[in-house]
């Protein structure tokens, strides 16, 4: 079923008073992904948050959340959506339980049912104990929380936060990072926008970075990472002692390897394929110790300065 | 919507300042039976009209209950009203609540209903405590036709509480803060109840200024001057049509009456349906100005970008 595609914007485009915010912007994001919608301050990740949830009306181009146009049909693409915004507010008089009650009703969960599912998802948000304190005395990470508490209850096809670690402590973000990275087992499509990069690594299966409202790249993270830094290729480092002439005269025979660069102690390979058999045999035949070895993995970080270095 | 509406009743009830405002409205309640209680007797009231004057008798120093109404009303109305939008905006609910599986005019619509609903309930209270001490108090029971009257009137400041919801709700659409609305809506009362009064005058006398020895035609030319200015007032309507609701004696108060008219005049009350008659168009304009508010903050809201930050 990962072949459908939970959205699908085609051009999608918005101005404020002649100022363009999205510009013929092209988004796909698979069925049960984590896709993280990268970019800096006022790139227009929001505005395009709010364009998928039919919350404001696109100037040009089309957006599709499920097949369903938001525009037109906000009522169905609200079913399936829920979204997390970046400042949340609740009702500070209610309790958690109350807040989540009423968004149930709003979203025609019956009584019984919205009872039980309650209990449930405040226990696996961790706020079971708290259910009943009035949300006003609620810190700004059980808030949070509290907001994911929702977003489960609806049980959506396809969840967006907006910076949704923003202010947490690393305990908190640790805790609702696992909790989205969980979303997927569940049938759930994540759209996550932010601009904390190790935090969407860790999570996110492929990415979109926008900047200026438009798709600077977009795909699975170890694609780009091996597109962008290494024009496609695939860089293996290989820790030794005192590698010589010799050792990378061995390895600049094995085919496939385009070249390769000798740092210390280490060597860094850049192949086509996967060759870390080959370049072990040949490290070992030539008598060298070969005390570590594998794939250079770029942090989202690299990718994102090199973007808007260029930009 | 249900769910809006049943959410919003709710906060209402509980909200400091329902407590506070039905505290005063029950003050005012009590008020008004003391001042009825001061002035009855002396009020001279056409029979079959007794009871109503519990509502409309002021005593030695206490104004009437209906003047006390008259102030509260869209004071309540403001007070219920003027977060009702920005207030959600502000806290962030807003967002969270419009990106649920709802339309999103429920929103707007539940919210002014249970605010009408809440209002009809403070009033309706009040009028039933005061007829309920009244009637033990005067010892006359009302007629079915007073209650008919008595029913009207309670439509009638529902609606006149809906237009200053309207109004404020109009302007918490408006405005992104809080202090904002509350402030605008209160002014527009504040002008509609006290500054048209100085206005009216004015504007008369400029248009068609009177001296000592103005001949009739040109006072009554005055007069009709500044009661048309008065007019463009909710307030002015909302006393009128009271007026010719529970005290239906014509002296005067929907029109100039010259000397030579009152000669011929009868101290008689009018018949329900006269009443009716005399204050349709008051009725009408105030309902009407209720729709406006409402429908302008409608299509405002409606196409208003709602954004968490």
């Amino acid at each position: 079923m990962t072949d459908i595609n939970a959205i699908e914007s085609k051009d999608l485009t918005k101005r404020y008073d002649g100022v363009t915010v999205v510009d013929h912007l092209n988004l796909t994001v698979k069925e049960n992904e984590v896709f993280g919608l990268l970019g800096p301050n006022g790139a227009g990740k929001t505005t395009i948050i709010l364009m998928l949830l039919g919350l404001t009306e696109p100037a040009a181009g089309s957006v599709k959340v499920f097949g369903f146009d938001p525009t037109h049909d906000p009522i169905k693409v609200k079913r399936l959506a829920a979204y997390l915004p970046e400042k949340v507010g609740f009702y500070e008089n209610l309790t958690a339980r109350e807040n989540l009650s009423f968004i149930a009703e709003l979203n025609g969960i019956s009584r019984q049912e919205t009872e039980r599912l309650t209990g449930e998802v405040l226990l696996e948000v961790g706020l079971d104990k708290s259910a009943d304190q009035a949300v006003g005395k609620f810190s700004h990470g059980m808030k949070q929380r509290l907001g994911i508490a929702e977003v489960l209850i609806k049980k959506p096809k396809i969840a967006i936060f907006d910076e949704p670690t923003s202010g947490l402590d690393p305990k908190g973000i640790n805790h609702l990072l696992d909790l989205i990275a969980r979303l997927p087992g569940v049938g759930t499509t994540v759209v996550l926008s932010s601009h904390q990069l190790y935090q969407v690594q860790r999570v996110c299966n492929s990415i979109g970075i926008i900047s200026k409202g438009h798709m600077v790249i977009e795909g699975s993270i170890d694609q780009l990472s091996r597109d962008t830094m290494a024009g496609g290729n695939y860089i293996i480092e290989v820790e030794t002692e005192n590698p010589g002439a010799e050792l990378v005269g061995a390895i600049e025979k094995i085919k496939g390897v385009n070249k390769v660069d000798v740092k210390e102690n280490s060597l860094l390979i850049n192949t086509g394929t996967d060759l870390r058999a080959d370049i072990s045999r040949a490290v070992v035949n030539s008598n060298f110790p070969l005390i570590q070895m594998k794939i250079h993995e770029f942090s989202l970080d690299d990718i994102y300065m090199k973007y808007f270095q260029e930009g | 919507m249900k769910a809006i509406f049943r959410k919003e009743l709710a906060d209402y009830f509980n909200s400091i300042r329902f407590i506070i405002f039905f505290a005063l409205i029950i003050f005012a309640a009590a008020a008004g039976l003391f001042a009825a209680y001061q002035g009855i007797r002396s009020a001279e009231l056409p029979e079959g009209f007794v009871f109503l004057g519990l509502f409309t008798t002021s005593g030695s120093a206490m104004p009437s209950l209906v003047f006390f109404l008259s102030i509260l009303i869209p004071i309540i109305g403001i007070a219920l009203g003027f977060d009702a939008i920005n207030g959600e905006r502000i806290s962030g609910t807003l967002s969270r609540i419009i990106s649920q599986p709802i339309f999103r005019d429920s929103v707007i619509n539940g919210k002014f209903l249970a605010g009408i609903v809440t209002m009809g309930v403070m009033i309706g209270t009040t009028l039933l405590l005061v007829s309920g001490y009244g009637l033990r108090m005067i010892g006359v029971p009302p007629t079915a036709h007073e209650i008919i009257r008595l029913f009207l009137y309670f439509l009638l400041t529902v609606f006149y509480g809906a237009f200053w919801l309207g109004l404020a709700i109009l302007f918490s659409v408006l405005l992104r803060r809080v202090a904002a609305s509350l402030l605008v809506s209160l002014a527009v009362w504040l002008f509609f109840s006290f500054f048209i009064l100085m206005i009216a005058p004015a504007i008369a006398n400029a248009m068609a200024p009177v001296t000592q020895n103005s001949s009739e035609a040109e006072i009554i030319r005055y007069v009709n001057i500044q009661q048309a200015v008065l007019l463009f007032s909710p307030n002015t309507l909302f006393s009128n049509a009271t007026m010719a609701m529970l005290m239906p004696i014509p002296v005067g108060t929907l029109g100039v009456l010259t000397p030579a008219m009152a000669q011929y005049m009868l101290p008689n009350p009018l018949s329900l349906v006269q009443s009716l008659v005399l204050i349709w168009p008051h009725v009408t304009t105030l309902v009407s100005l209720s729709m406006v508010c409402f429908a302008v903050s409608y299509v405002l809201f409606m196409r208003q970008e709602i954004r968490s930050t």
